[in-house]
């Protein structure tokens, strides 16, 4: 929905709307990475929450003389990422220099990558209302991370925690025709990364970011990007400031509109990066406007190119783990579960992991044929299990037990306590006559007997009503 | 004799003999600065209190143990570093005046190396500006003058480098080189001065000029004492991706070698036109001095000499652009109104070379040129152990008399720049005098031949004894 009151164009002209517009979105998104380190330096990469300018160096404070080195765990997860994402892994990468000032920048200039990424021409397939598209991944990069400034009425405050940690950058063709495709395509991103345990892949904690590129295409075919790349708009507008799911639709949705308005009327749409204003629930042109950004790329003379061999890469897709499509698959199959279950039990790999080690369990220790993949399945997406408290066995032997309690008849409960009472005169005369204990005992006597399926309440009460 | 005219050889026995303390021999040397520094201007900053207290130091470690030299190579032994070494709580300004306040807050990785071997830090030696020069006028600090005559440069960029080690001010001195900058100071100053193979000695910690281009150097008196601080400062270190693994030899152990069967190229583009005909006349002289220690001397070409220029010029700025974008006045320094005239032309040079629609024209281009350069030597020491050259086409000319015309400053640059663009090593030796003035020659050699450049530098030094030759200061 877009707020009328907040569109500086006039909605009373009559407008002719036959055209049919193709959204062509394309989608970069960047992750922190969870190492230990910095990119370039010993530093801590823990930034958030901590006290400003705690963990710098003169690496990452860009001091004179300072040399970066690249974090190896850094370089071998953004790979990682890669091959998740089905990406090819060139023999030879080199970093670049990104060359701008700003004060959160302390080199003024940022190491990334340019024309030689780590990965390249990857692809993700993704569910859209049932069916299935396919979106090309261009590129999957290394870069560095700046520091954070934080406005006080008084200025401006720099902290140089965030300076330096890793980040890589994974953008997409502009395969993406909707906001909910968008959607949809960053919340695999995510749970893929998740899966990959090398980022947190928060948006509102800054661990995962999302800049969507936005332009509108004349034609009514819905791949044209796929098959005719020269027939793009000659313009895509940018959004920044994004820092969730919600608002990526809403953002993207709000463009879409703006931009048909706009083209509806005849108007040229400039190439230019907008912000997403989230009290206004609209884009906005940033207010510092700068021509198209020249760079001036170089390679990075401090840090010599990487070069992989082909069992170097194999190494690292060897860690790539079965990821969340290929997972739910395999759990519908081998555990007979409907795609709803299956799909809530491996949105997060503990959750998945957790599940079978259950199911492990079952079958190796409890042959109990009461309990099943399902039952297992339906306790733990509905009773919401505490994972971390309950072992995969402790909630198994726990299911057998419940399940053993609930196999006792009302008859052959009635037959139980029957044959105590006859078989235990002296305790039922003991108990008639005040002894408290003699109750105890036949109850004890019941529990036995009922092999711990009934619990000791319903046992005693239903002794009492039979002494009366 | 003077303790402050001894070379580091003769201070380290002299120390382990007790002929003197380190406080008399940093005194020696602190008492020179107090003389001197008004007419050479080598320094901008003194260490003089601490100096005096690392000496106390040096002295109670000896009188402890004899033996504390194996382990402390370098005790007792004053240096002084160049203003572009980070040095921790001591001013570092790069002869700038943009950080004139700035005091670095670590070490560099040469620096530490230094001090872990018992080296003490006399003072920051005076330099051109980030290292933009090669006679050290183009310093924020006024310049250094040439012990020799001091009407003239002591060559740059390490200026204040040259003069003081020359002057007795200290016994070595740290520099850096990236087109010149320990070589001519050498040279123009009758000093030894190595510029080591890239990727030979850590960078960390010293203030980027061209980053594919620097390389860490010192300069002492005689080939010994060079070859000895190499020992301590080269090696690979973690800090600096671009230092090698390659092992660290004893380079003093090169020394005494003959030469006899080594092969010395001599290079036709090196004796080029324009060139003073009294340095042209030294330099052949020592020539023929080599091939009388038994060196046999081959003519070489190396064609691509000619586009040395055009490629560092191009190359050199490019970097020097981006490294000096993070003195933005924000954490520290000064705002960059401040830059001096020739860092400020070598950042436009740089930002336009590097602009999209002329990356490919210039920046592209030039490291295509420099693989065809660094080739030429490549095929060069198929066929000659080593090339000698000169350092300089003239004497150490007047302070002035160069600064009006950069592009003959450039020219200067004919005869080093090439020897950068290559990352190879080359060592400046001194060979002679004219009008009183110090010449220099290059010992230049293949990717970490060093032990070799010291073992010919040797054996020519001790058959001439140029060092000996002291400035009447």
């Amino acid at each position: 929905m877009i707020d009328k009151k907040n569109i500086p164009f006039r909605r009373d002209i009559n407008i002719a709307t036959n055209r049919n517009y193709i959204p062509i979105i394309g989608l970069e998104v960047h992750v922190e990475l969870k190492t230990l380190s910095k990119m370039f330096c010993g530093c801590s990469a823990d930034y958030f929450g901590h006290e400003p300018n705690t963990h710098c160096c003169p690496v990452c404070l860009g001091l004179p003389g300072a040399l970066p080195v690249p974090n190896k765990k850094a370089v071998e997860w953004c790979i990682l990422i890669g091959l998740a994402l089905n990406c090819d892994v060139p023999e030879i990468s080199k970093f670049d220099r990104k060359n701008y000032f700003y004060p959160d920048l302390p080199k003024g200039y940022q190491i990334s990558q340019y024309d030689m990424p780590l990965c390249v021409n990857g692809e993700l397939r993704i569910k859209n209302s049932e069916k299935w598209e396919t979106i090309r991944i261009r590129r999957v990069h290394m870069e560095e991370d700046t520091g954070k400034l934080i406005h006080i009425p008084d200025g401006t405050l720099i902290d140089f925690n965030r300076s330096g940690v890793p980040l890589v950058e994974i953008v997409t063709e502009p395969d993406i025709h909707s906001a909910q495709e968008a959607k949809i395509y960053l919340q695999k991103v995510q749970q893929i990364i998740r899966y990959l345990g090398v980022s947190d892949a928060d948006m509102e904690k800054g661990s995962m970011r999302c800049e969507p590129n936005i332009s509108l295409g004349e034609h009514n075919t819905k791949h044209i990007t796929q098959n005719t790349n020269s027939k793009l708009p000659n313009y895509k507008v940018e959004v920044k400031n994004i820092n969730s799911f919600k608002f990526v639709e809403k953002a993207i949705n709000y463009e879409i509109e703006r931009q048909k308005e706009l083209l509806n009327r005849g108007e040229t749409i400039k190439q230019e990066t907008r912000g997403w204003s989230e009290i206004k629930s609209c884009t906005l042109p940033q207010r510092s406007k700068e021509d198209a950004k020249d760079y001036r790329y170089f390679p990075e003379p401090d840090i010599p190119p990487m070069r992989w061999d082909k069992y170097q890469v194999e190494s690292i897709k060897h860690q790539v783990p079965e990821l969340p499509d290929a997972k739910l698959v395999r759990f519908m199959k081998d555990y007979k579960l409907g795609e709803y279950d299956a799909n809530i039990l491996t949105t997060s790999l503990l959750i998945a992991n957790y599940y079978e080690e259950c199911i492990k369990y079952l079958i190796s220790s409890i042959k109990d044929n009461t309990i099943n993949t399902k039952t297992v399945a339906n306790l733990i997406i509905n009773k919401k299990v505490n994972i971390t408290k309950t072992t995969p066995s402790q909630l198994i032997q726990m299911l057998s037990q419940k399940s053993q309690m609930s196999t006792l008849s009302d008859e052959e409960l009635e037959k139980i306590i029957q044959s105590i009472l006859i078989n235990n005169q002296k305790a039922v005369a003991d108990y008639k006559s005040g002894k408290q204990q003699a109750l105890m005992f036949l109850v004890g006597l019941a529990m036995r007997e009922t092999k711990g399926q009934v619990q000791a309440e319903k046992l005693r009460n239903i002794l009492i009503v039979k002494l009366i | 004799m003077e303790l402050f005219n001894l070379t580091i050889k003769e201070a380290i026995e002299g120390l382990k003999e007790k002929k003197f303390s380190c406080f008399e021999l940093v005194g020696s040397c602190l008492d020179r600065i107090s003389t001197l520094e008004r007419k050479l201007n080598a320094f901008i900053t003194t260490n003089k209190q601490k100096a005096i207290e690392e000496a106390k130091r040096c002295d109670n470690l000896i009188n402890q143990n004899k033996d504390i030299f194996i382990k402390l190579p370098l005790l007792g032994i004053p240096v002084a570093i160049k203003d572009l070494f980070s040095t921790k709580d001591l001013k570092t300004t790069a002869g700038s005046k943009i950080i004139n306040q700035y005091i670095p807050p670590y070490d560099a990785t040469v620096v530490r190396k230094l001090i872990e071997a018992g080296a003490i830090i006399i003072g920051k030696t005076n330099e051109d500006a980030w290292g933009h020069g090669s006679s050290g006028e183009n310093s924020d600090y006024n310049p250094t003058k040439n012990p020799y005559d001091l009407t003239r440069v002591p060559g740059g960029s390490s200026s204040g480098s040259g003069s003081a080690v020359s002057s007795g001010e200290c016994l070595f001195a740290t520099g850096t080189d990236t087109g010149s900058s320990i070589r001519l100071p050498a040279a123009f100053c009758n000093l030894v001065g190595i510029k080591p193979t890239y990727g030979r000695v850590s960078r960390y910690g010293i203030m980027a000029m061209a980053s594919s281009f620097d390389t860490i150097g010192h300069l002492t008196k005689t080939t010994w004492d060079n070859a000895l601080i190499l020992e301590v400062t080269a090696g690979q270190d973690s800090l600096d991706a671009t230092t090698v693994q390659h092992e660290v030899p004893k380079y003093t152990d090169f020394l005494g070698k003959s030469i006899k069967g080594l092969t010395i190229g001599i290079p036709k583009e090196y004796f080029v036109t324009g060139m003073d005909h009294k340095v042209e006349k030294i330099t052949h002289e020592a020539i023929k001095k080599m091939e009388t220690l038994g060196a046999k001397i081959k003519n070489i070409s190396l064609p691509y000499t000619e586009y040395a220029i055009a490629c560092y010029y191009i190359l050199v700025p490019s970097e020097i652009s981006s490294n000096l974008a993070r003195f933005d006045g924000i954490r520290f320094g000064n705002e960059r109104e401040t830059f001096g005239d020739e860092a400020k032309r070598r950042i436009m040079l740089g930002t336009y070379t590097l602009s999209a629609g002329y990356y490919d024209a210039y920046y592209l281009r030039a490291c295509k040129l420099r693989s065809l350069i660094k080739k030429d030597f490549e095929s060069a020491f198929k066929i000659v152990d080593i090339i000698l050259a000169p350092s300089s086409p003239t004497l150490p000319f007047k302070i002035g008399e160069k600064a009006d015309n950069p592009l003959q400053m450039y020219l200067s640059d004919i005869l080093m720049c090439p020897i950068n663009i290559a990352g190879i090593p080359s060592l400046n030796v001194p060979c002679g005098f004219s009008e009183n003035l110090p010449i220099g020659m290059q010992i230049i050699g293949p990717q970490f031949s060093e032990g070799l450049l010291f073992q010919v530098g040797y054996a020519y030094e001790q058959e001439t004894e140029w060092f000996k030759i002291r400035p009447k200061l």
